[in-house]
Formats: C-alpha cells, structure tokens, sequence
C-alpha cells in the first residue's frame, strides 16, 4: 500500500509536468490546428533561460524560494517572448498554406532549436543550481520531496489561472471564439492575430515554467531534453482529446502515472513506450480522445 | 509493351547495374571512386527508395504517416538476422559463402524478401487502426508505432539491443541498392498510373465523395500501408548490411521519419521525381555542409533547419509540386 502511495506521489509530479506541456500543444492546436513541435523545446529553452538568470543572480550558494519564483517568472517571460517570436516569423507565413507544410513548419523549427541550442548552449549536459533547498518530508510511510510537492502545486496553481482565463475574462473568450471558426472570429472584430501570438505566449510560458521544474528536480538540462518529453506531452494531449484543457490534464497525469508504474516493473526498459501503447489503445476506442468530441466531416 | 521488350529492358537494367557496381568496386583503369562518395552515393540510393516508399502513402494516397523508421526497422532488422544467423546455411545450399558469388546472390535476395514481408506485416498492423483514425490522430498513431518497434527492438539482446546491430555482414553494395531503388520507382509508378492508384488519388482528393463513388477507401489505405511498408523494408535491409553502417535503435527514432518526410516534401509532395531529387539533395547537402562544420562546429545542422523552415516559407509545393520527369516527354 505504502509503495503504491509513494508510486502514485512520484507518478502524480511527473504527470503534473507532461500536463503543463500538454496544455500548449492543446492550446495551440485549439486555435489553429497546427502540431507545435517546436514546443518541447520551448520547455528545453525554459530550463536553460532558468540556468542562466539563475547563475547571473547566484542562486547556487544562497538559494532562497522568493528568488526561485523570481527566476520561474523570468524564465516564463523569455520563454513567452520566444513563442510570440516563433509564430510571427515560422507559422505566420504559412498559416494559410496545407496544413502538412506548417506541420513541415514546426519541425524545421524544432530542429532549428535543438541544434541551435547545441551551438549556443554546447551539447554536454550542464547542472542546474540548487535555488531550493532539497527536503524530504515523511509522512505515513511515504516520502515527498519538497521539489516534487512544488511541482504538483505549481502546476495545480497554473492550471487554475489557465481555466480562469479561459473561461472567465475577455481574452478567454476570444480564445475560444478563434478556436470555434477563427474566419467567424476575425469577421465579429476579434483581432485573430492577436489572439493566436497571445495563445503561444501562454503555452510557452507554461513550458517554461514546466522545463524550471523539471530543472529543479532532475538538475541535469541539455539542448535535446524537449525531444522525448515533448513527444510524451503532445501524446498526453492526443489522449485527453488534443483541443481540450481539462483533457490534457488528465492525459498527463494518466501517462506520469502509467510511466512511473512501469518504472517500478521489471519491464522499466519499456518505459518510453507505454506513452504511446496507452494512446494507441484508447485512440482504438475513442478515435478522437478521451474527452474530445467527434467531428463529423462534411462533404 | 510486349513481353519480349520488357524482359529486354529488364536484362539490359540488370546488366547495366552489374556493370555500375563492377566500376564501382574494382575503378575504370586507374580511375577509383572515393571511398567517402561511394558510401554517399549508396546511401542517396537508400534513401531514394524510403522516400519514394513513404510517398505512395504520403503524397499519393493523401495519408500523413510519420513512422516510416519504423518499418525500416523492422525490415532491416530481419533482413540483417537472416544473413547473420541463417545466411551460413543458405549459401552452403548453393555450394558459396555469403559473402561471394552465387551464395551472397541468394541470401541477399532472401534476406530482402523477408525484411520486405516482416515489414509488410508490421504495415498491416499500423494500417488497421488507420480503419477509423485520420489526419493528425493517424500521424500520431504511426509515429508511436515506430516508438514502441524501436523501444521492443532495443530489448532484443540478440540483435544488439541498444548498441545496435553490429554482428552484421556487409553484403549490400551498389547493384541491390539501386537494383531496388529502380524497383521501388517502378512498383509506385505503375501503382500512381493504375487503377488502384487513382482511387488511391481520389482518397487524398475527397474521402467521403470516393467513398461515396464506391471506392473502398479503408482497404486501399492498408494496401498503401502495406505496399509502402515493404518497400521501407527492403531499404532496412540494404542500410543494415551496407559495410560499418550497422542499424541501431537511436538512429531509427522519429527524426529518421522526419528526414524521409522532409525529402519528399522538398521534392514536392506527391511526385516520384521530386522523391528521387529531395531525397539525393537531402542526402548531398549535409554532406556538402560540412565545410562549413569546420569552421563553426554544429552549424551544418543549423543552416539545414533553417533551409527547411525557409523553404516552406517561400516554396511549399516543393522543388517539383507534382510534375514529373516523364511529363517532358508526354504527348
């Protein structure tokens, strides 16, 4: 019972991670339809952004919670800025090109990343400051690092606030409207371009916020971390029905828990594929996720 | 055609092949090809035959399939443990060795036969789904398809798990490459001027109004499936036994997928000829960027990104759009 718990715990703050990713690749499909593969490597980019102000205010000797948040925000503000940067000068050209040629798009710009992270940021992986003291707290037989507990609240708090804008403020709602028929939406006065830089500067800085974490916990970053999480992630979004937030959620936390279960089984070398053994099992259920809702095409 | 002409066009290819690969192993006089061009000219035919492969699905039959390392890996994987653990065998029951002579003419076939039809089975398995899945739901599907045939393969010790494949033999060489390169152009040509590739055509055009035109839409994206699969596989092979080219799980992931997609998208989507020619460039570029990877170390991959985002930008039909070579000389 007490290694079940402590299984569901681990699998709970690695699911929390692939829901912040998974909520910007769902957005972003939302309101355009398009696969951002680049995006793994915003939350690569996230992580590195964290190192850097990190070590500028020099965080690795005196690490302090106020200046962690204060690094996470900056981070989340970069990342945002880079995602605005992407869409005007990567998706907008070809925003009314097939959708296979932006999809063609986004991987240029996921290689462009990666790559150019290797330049910039060399390739060795490097070691992120401890800017919070690690502390494990025991309770019930089962233990919790203070990191972890961070990453679960974190994304619970930035899940909050994402459903918040969503649903209940004015640039929610034009969100939505954009996802819903964005010609409709441009024709009622809503400015779509706006709405759709503002919807990659929220799924980036959630990745960022997302790479921070993981950053935190797991304190080795290099230029190819976003490839297999953000694989994961986006599968985490296909399998909450890609388009939808509560979905997203809920898929990242089904593929933290499934992973981390696994991890513990003889057959942890299968690790990497359970994400995608889940998906294609409930696609061959549910063909458009488990809370998406069926399209049906018209002639 | 008759049937005489064929066969002759079918001789004449054979032996002009073995007179390639003769020159290709042995030089012309004192002339002797470059080693590092002879690799690179065999693996623009490799590639040549994934890309025209991933294009009967991708660019004919409309369907978007990301997980064409997938079946590379399994028929290469197949292929490869033919010659490595049967292949002694075989070839003794035609009196040769493997890698000589009658012998490696027998297992090469062999082996490429059954990295085809493994490969071709593993289609079949990821065209099923694609009975009710479409679109990006399909991408996905075939993209984690190929995942979990790397991550199975990578649990396989007697293959080499991790480390790759390394006990291969290197019995590939310039006549089974470009042997099946001609041979995958040809089977998807005839298959794009054929009855089932016009349905096929149709499918990608509109699914419902072929449906509704009594064209059995699911069955013919299997066989698509199937037929490109197989193909991939045969590519496997010959990649798996080219000379210190062993396969390995790390290079069969997704990126390897995307490199055969961006071929044929640069190409142009949709023409064998624009297959052929993105997937030589794509092939030659990195190579040719290399120059530049002295000076700046890590830069070569960089300006590769970037030609790629730049030219859907500005050309997104591709190199070709849909034309053809043989369109010059059309009637």
């Amino acid at each position: 019972m007490e290694t079940f718990l402590q299984q569901v715990i681990n699998g709970l703050s690695l699911g929390a991670i692939y829901a912040l990713i998974a909520l910007g690749y769902t957005m972003v499909y939302g309101v355009l339809r398009l696969i951002n593969f680049a995006h793994g490597d915003v939350y690569m980019l996230g992580a590195f952004a964290g190192f850097y102000l990190a070590n500028a205010l020099g965080l690795d000797a005196n690490p302090s919670v106020l200046w962690a948040i204060v690094v996470t925000m900056g981070s989340m503000a970069i990342c945002a800025g880079i995602g605005v940067l992407i869409e005007r000068l990567a998706y907008r050209p070809v925003r009314h090109h097939p959708r296979l040629t932006a999809l063609i798009t986004a991987i240029g710009v996921s290689l462009l990343l990666e790559y150019g992270g290797q330049v910039v940021f060399g390739a060795t992986p490097r070691f992120f400051p401890q800017m919070v003291r690690s502390e494990t707290y025991a309770a019930g037989g089962v233990q919790i690092t203070n990191q972890n507990l961070l990453i679960i609240v974190v994304a619970l708090v930035v899940m909050l606030a994402l459903e918040f804008i969503v649903h209940r403020t004015r640039i929610g709602k034009a969100m939505r409207a954009t996802s819903y028929n964005l010609s409709v939406a441009k024709l009622m006065g809503i400015n779509t371009d706006f709405v759709i830089a503002f919807t990659f500067a929220l799924g980036s800085a959630l990745a960022a916020a997302g790479g921070v974490m993981v950053a935190l916990a797991i304190p080795r970053i290099d230029p190819l971390m976003g490839l297999m999480t953000g694989l994961k992630a986006f599968v985490a979004a296909v399998l909450g029905g890609i388009g939808n937030i509560p979905g997203a959620m809920v898929g990242g936390l089904v593929i933290g828990l499934m992973e981390t279960w696994l991890s513990a089984t003889a057959y942890s070398t299968y690790r990497d594929a359970v994400a995608f053994g889940v998906l294609i099992l409930i696609l061959l259920i549910r063909p458009s996720g488990l809370f998406g809702t069926a399209a049906t095409e018209k002639v | 055609m008759g049937l005489v002409r064929k066969l002759a066009i079918v001789a004449a290819t054979v032996g002009g092949l073995f007179a390639f690969n003769q020159a290709f192993e042995f030089g012309v006089g004192d002339f002797q090809i470059n080693p590092y061009y002879a690799r690179i000219i065999n693996l623009v035919g490799i590639n040549i035959t994934l890309a025209v492969s991933l294009n009967l699905i991708n660019g004919l039959a409309g369907q978007f399939s990301i997980g064409h390392a997938g079946f590379m890996a399994v028929g290469g994987y197949a292929a490869t443990y033919l010659t490595v653990f049967h292949g002694e065998a075989l070839a003794r029951l035609v009196g040769g060795t493997v890698m000589s002579g009658a012998g490696s003419v027998v297992v090469m076939v062999l082996s490429l036969t059954v990295g085809a039809l493994s490969a071709a089975v593993a289609g079949l398995a990821v065209g099923i789904p694609s009975l009710r899945l479409k679109g990006d739901y399909l991408a996905i599907v075939t993209l984690g398809f190929s995942e979990i045939i790397r991550v199975v393969i990578l649990n396989i010790p007697a293959v080499g798990g991790a480390t790759g494949f390394t006990a291969a033999l290197p019995i590939t060489n310039f006549f089974w490459i470009f042997g099946v390169a001609l041979l995958t152009i040809t089977i998807v040509r005839n298959i794009t001027n054929s009855t089932f590739g016009r349905a096929l055509g149709a499918v990608r055009c509109d699914e419902i109004a072929a449906e509704a035109m009594g064209v059995n839409t699911t069955r013919h994206k299997v066989q698509a499936f199937v037929i490109s699969a197989g193909l991939a596989g045969m590519a496997g092979g010959l990649s798996g036994q080219l000379f210190a080219n062993p396969l390995s799980p790390q290079n069969l992931n997704f990126v390897k997928s995307i490199e055969v997609i961006v071929m044929i998208v640069v190409g142009g989507i949709g023409s064998i000829t624009g297959a052929v020619l993105g997937a030589t460039t794509l092939t030659i570029l990195p190579e040719a960027l290399r120059t530049v990877d002295q000076q700046f170390p890590g830069l070569r991959m960089v300006l590769y990104a970037l030609l790629l985002i730049l030219f859907m930008i500005f050309r997104p039909q591709g190199l070709l759009g849909r034309k053809e070579l043989t369109d010059l000389f059309r009637r």
